[in-house]
């Protein structure tokens, strides 16, 4: 696929007009995708799909169209020149654009590996194996996912792995269930049978009877999985550099210094520690580390090429300006010691379908979900009805935060809207003085 | 490829050709083209096109079922993906939730065209980015509004449903998506109000006509000056009263807590770890009270504007308008042909795909609430102390459908039967299983406003889809409302 993109590129170049240039960003992957409902097979299948942006640029001009490839050169390349001809017909009807930002060095790169996975039947016997008596359900990922940059330049970008993702949960009863999320480049069939094994007790616990408490302020224990939830929320125009230019950022408090988060709080994007490619889709090279959040205070934000002309920066993001590789520092609250320093309270497995209920004050509302717990004297009393909270960012880390846990989870992003993402997280947990429940 | 024959033709060609395995096999084909324009700041944006193009072959074969998708579409790759479909039909027999056994699939052939679709579409690059231009120059009528944006998306998309035993169906849809959004700050506060709402509410199908309906023309100056009416205004009260929505908000309190909840796949179970379950069980169907004797809502694939308007569902079932709630009482769920036969249920054609690379599965496509007999002056003259609340801008219900919470754009207070003073992010708060209970008022048609969303999200692996929702002004008694942090 790397020789096909690369003979794509080139036929582009040579296709090129005086006075023309071009970048090309292509993604692709060939997926298996087995969906599981009561622990059988609901819908099983697989795509295969090759995605090709073309942006053809004329002085302060641009236009780009997105078209599906098939991977053979002798119908592909056809349909290319289709398209570059009517982005310079179109070309004619559009103005300069004055934040066009175009990549003039040239950073070849090459990341190739090679698979290490077995068949996704193999993969499927196993879960089908450990599944036996349960009430699982979820969806197993797998397969190949390539991303590819080139430019007039000359630049050529590669970035090709073979990975897997397996989300699912195992229910109790009703809403009541253990959710867990694995992913890798080598599958374990050893290590999925720990983490049943683990899920397994834990859904234990569900068997007891539901507590339903009332709206207030209660001490809570969030785990990496909820605390990702939040910064999912932080995540959503909250770094942008776009969004707090045009006073949009739910951050602008933060940004302003009128409100802060947590000294405990650091959060970089942290490109090594991720999954995505070293290249975004307009060929800048993004930084290893951007720093983000440094104790409490924004310490930088994510930069698209556009913003970056725009405002007369430097470009360290994807145009999108979220982060994709994001890791939180650990703190000192051992694991083991979760329950007891939360003494009395809820203990939060997973949070849902979070929303900005003020964004002047970060406020954010939303859902528990899954496996959450009432605990009493660091013991777990029992599982509890589903609550609604609202609160602000700027107190859960911030004013309430009373500490992060010294172990953190890696949290491979699970979401396959339109392609398998390469984004991830590495968070701890957080232990909070009181989150505000409402309904 | 053969540049004479339209690629669509050619995949039928290459589909008939491919022998026939035993069971039954269908093929979905989905062609896409779009172009999208925008001005932000009086600066047009780049110019975004995309063409987008594929197949899912799917097999039903030994009491399994399997699919693959490709954008290889020679007729080699059709056969690597009927093979690959084949595999996935037996690897799934042994384990399979469904008994492909004891159903019936259709084999249709007709032909839908959207509305629209019979004549080109006028799209004058230069007079259009002209229009959004002058729409964008109308927004700045203030220092303190710091952001803004107009936008017009067009999308053009063809489907083939085609099947190894002569079923054949071919849709032709066009959608329009005009949008404008504006954003004031000042003293630390800022406050965006839209036309339609911030993802796009005004979508349709059809041709030019949709911008006069939309309101685009004319609409910069008095959107911006409602940002600036937002950014002066008291927080919303909080506190307990009557509750007056207005379509664009309406839009999604049908689509969070009736849609989602009836649709059967979450109700058997399918999507309990992603996109939830359900409150309603299936026993509810037939008698469940969802909501008061005002409510009537309809699956209605026929208002041919209306963005998830169409001929046939994904798995070739024809489409007709249903009521899934009359009088308040639940009488459909939103299922498709196989949820029907699992859940032995009746339902709807609902079995749809976002696109080609994605299976079918239960979604809304058009749910309506249907108009009642009062203008919007009489259900705000019927109001002591109430709020008016529009446009949504913040939405979230937790995994059955039932506790939920949204925020608006815009508030207004009604005090004594007339609106009074406008007020800033208004919210408000409720459980879908007794919300829709204190409904005490429906608006005319002449309330009434289609709207729809293109991010409708659901399903492993992950889908957004197109749906639609009309829906006149509806009252609500007793409402928990509040606003934001002072």
């Amino acid at each position: 696929m790397k020789d096909y993109f690369y003979q794509l590129a080139d036929f582009v170049q040579s296709s090129l007009q005086q006075g023309e240039r071009f970048t090309l960003w292509l993604s692709g992957e060939r997926s298996d995708f087995v969906r599981f409902n009561r622990a059988k097979i609901r819908q099983a299948g697989q795509v295969q799909q090759v995605y090709l942006r073309l942006q053809l640029i004329q002085g302060q001009k641009q236009i780009q169209e997105s078209v599906t490839l098939s991977g053979h050169s002798q119908t592909d390349q056809p349909l290319v020149a289709s398209v570059l001809g009517e982005l310079r017909g179109a070309l004619r009807d559009i103005m300069d654009d004055p934040h066009l930002l175009l990549c003039e060095s040239v950073v070849n790169s090459e990341q190739v590996a090679e698979s290490l996975l077995p068949a996704t039947d193999q993969m499927l016997a196993d879960v089908l194996g450990l599944a036996n008596g349960v009430d699982l359900v979820g969806l197993l990922a797998s397969g190949d996912l390539f991303y590819g940059f080139a430019n007039d330049l000359g630049q050529r970008n590669w970035h090709q792995t073979s990975s897997w993702n397996f989300d699912w949960s195992l229910y109790a009863r009703g809403d009541k269930a253990v959710k867990r999320s694995s992913a890798g480049f080598q599958w374990s069939a050893d290590n999925l049978h720990a983490t049943f094994a683990e899920a397994q007790q834990q859904l234990q616990l569900l068997g007891k009877p539901p507590m339903a408490i009332k709206p207030g302020s209660y001490r809570a224990y969030l785990t990496p999985a909820a605390v990702g939830e939040l910064l999912d929320m932080l995540n959503w125009g909250g770094l942008s550099e776009k969004a707090l230019r045009t006073k949009q950022s739910p951050l602008e408090k933060l940004a302003l210094g009128e409100a802060s988060l947590s000294p405990l709080v650091n959060l970089n994007e942290q490109l090594s520690q991720g999954l995505a490619p070293s290249f975004q889709g307009q060929g800048f090279i993004r930084p290893t580390t951007i720093e983000l959040i440094r104790a409490g205070q924004l310490a930088g934000t994510l930069v698209s090429p556009r913003t970056a002309k725009e405002y007369g920066l430097a470009a360290n993001a994807s145009g999108g300006e979220a982060a994709e590789s994001m890791v939180m520092s650990a703190g000192t609250l051992a694991q083991a010691e979760v329950l007891q320093a939360l003494d009395t309270g809820l203990y939060i497995s997973n949070l849902w379908y979070l929303n900005f209920s003020d964004r002047a004050s970060c406020g954010l509302t939303g859902m528990t979900r899954f496996a959450c717990f009432w605990v009493e004297h660091g013991e777990i009393v029992a599982p509890l009805e589903v609550m609604r909270f609202d609160d602000s960012l700027y107190r859960l880390l911030g004013s309430q935060l009373e500490a992060l846990t010294e172990q953190r989870e890696f949290l491979a992003d699970t979401s396959t809207y339109g392609g398998r993402s390469s984004a991830s997280k590495r968070l701890p947990g957080a232990l909070v003085s009181n989150i505000k429940l409402v309904l | 490829m053969n540049s004479a024959i339209p690629i669509h033709e050619l995949v039928r060609q290459r589909f008939r050709s491919l022998k026939s395995p035993p069971g039954f096999c269908s093929l979905r084909y989905v062609e896409t083209r779009s172009e999208a324009l925008r001005v932000r700041k009086d600066m047009p944006q780049p110019v975004q096109r995309y063409q987008d193009r594929g197949v899912m072959i799917s097999l039903v074969q030994n009491d399994g079922c399997g699919y693959a998708a490709t954008s290889d579409l020679s007729t080699s790759g059709l056969k690597a993906a009927l093979e690959q479909a084949q595999h996935w039909a037996e690897v799934s027999a042994a384990s399979r939730l469904v008994n492909y056994a004891d159903l019936l699939f259709p084999s249709p052939t007709g032909r839908y065209r959207g509305l629209g679709t019979e004549q080109s579409l006028p799209w004058d690059r230069r007079e259009l980015l002209a229009m959004l231009q002058q729409e964008s120059n109308a927004c700045a009528v203030d220092d303190r509004i710091v952001d803004w944006s107009v936008y017009l998306e067009r999308l053009n998309v063809k489907q083939l449903y085609l099947t190894m035993d002569g079923g054949d169906l071919e849709q032709d849809f066009q959608f329009l998506v005009p949008g404008l959004k504006v954003t004031a700050y000042a003293d630390g506060q800022a406050q965006t109000r839209s036309l339609g709402g911030q993802y796009n509410g005004f979508c349709h199908q059809g041709g030019e006509e949709i911008l006069a309906t939309a309101g685009l023309v004319g609409a910069g100056a008095r959107v911006a000056d409602q940002s600036l009416q937002l950014l002066a205004a008291p927080q919303c009260p909080s506190d307990r009263r009557d509750l007056l929505l207005l379509p664009e908000q309406m839009m999604m309190q049908i689509h969070e807590s009736i849609g989602h909840p009836l649709e059967l796949d979450r109700i058997l179970g399918d999507e309990r770890n992603y996109a939830g379950t359900s409150f309603v069980t299936t026993d509810m169907f037939g008698h469940y009270q969802y909501g008061s004797e005002l409510l009537n809502v309809s699956y209605d694939p026929d208002r041919p504007e209306e963005f998830a308007s169409f001929g046939w569902d994904d798995d070739g079932a024809s489409a007709e308008k249903t009521l899934l709630i009359e009088n308040g009482v639940l009488k459909r769920p939103l299922g498709g042909q196989l949820s029907q036969a699992r859940a032995q249920l009746p339902g709807v054609a609902n079995s749809r795909a976002c696109n080609w690379n994605r299976p079918p599965i239960d979604r809304m496509a058009n749910l309506n609430i249907e108009p009642g007999s009062q203008s919007l002056e009489q259900l705000i003259a019927g109001v002591e102390r109430g709020v008016l609340m529009d446009t949504n801008a913040s939405w979230s219900i937790d995994d059955s459908r039932n506790k939920f919470q949204f925020g608006c754009e815009w508030g207004q207070l009604i005090e004594k039967g007339e609106l009074t003073q406008v007020v800033k992010n208004p919210g408000y708060r409720g459980q879908s299983a007794t919300f829709w209970r204190s409904l005490s008022g429906v608006g005319d048609a002449s309330s009434q406003k289609v709207m729809g969303t293109p991010y409708c999200g659901k399903g492993e692996p992950n889908q957004v889809i197109r749906v639609g929702h009309a829906s006149p002004a509806c009252l609500f008694s007793g409402v928990e409302v509040f606003g934001g942090e002072s």
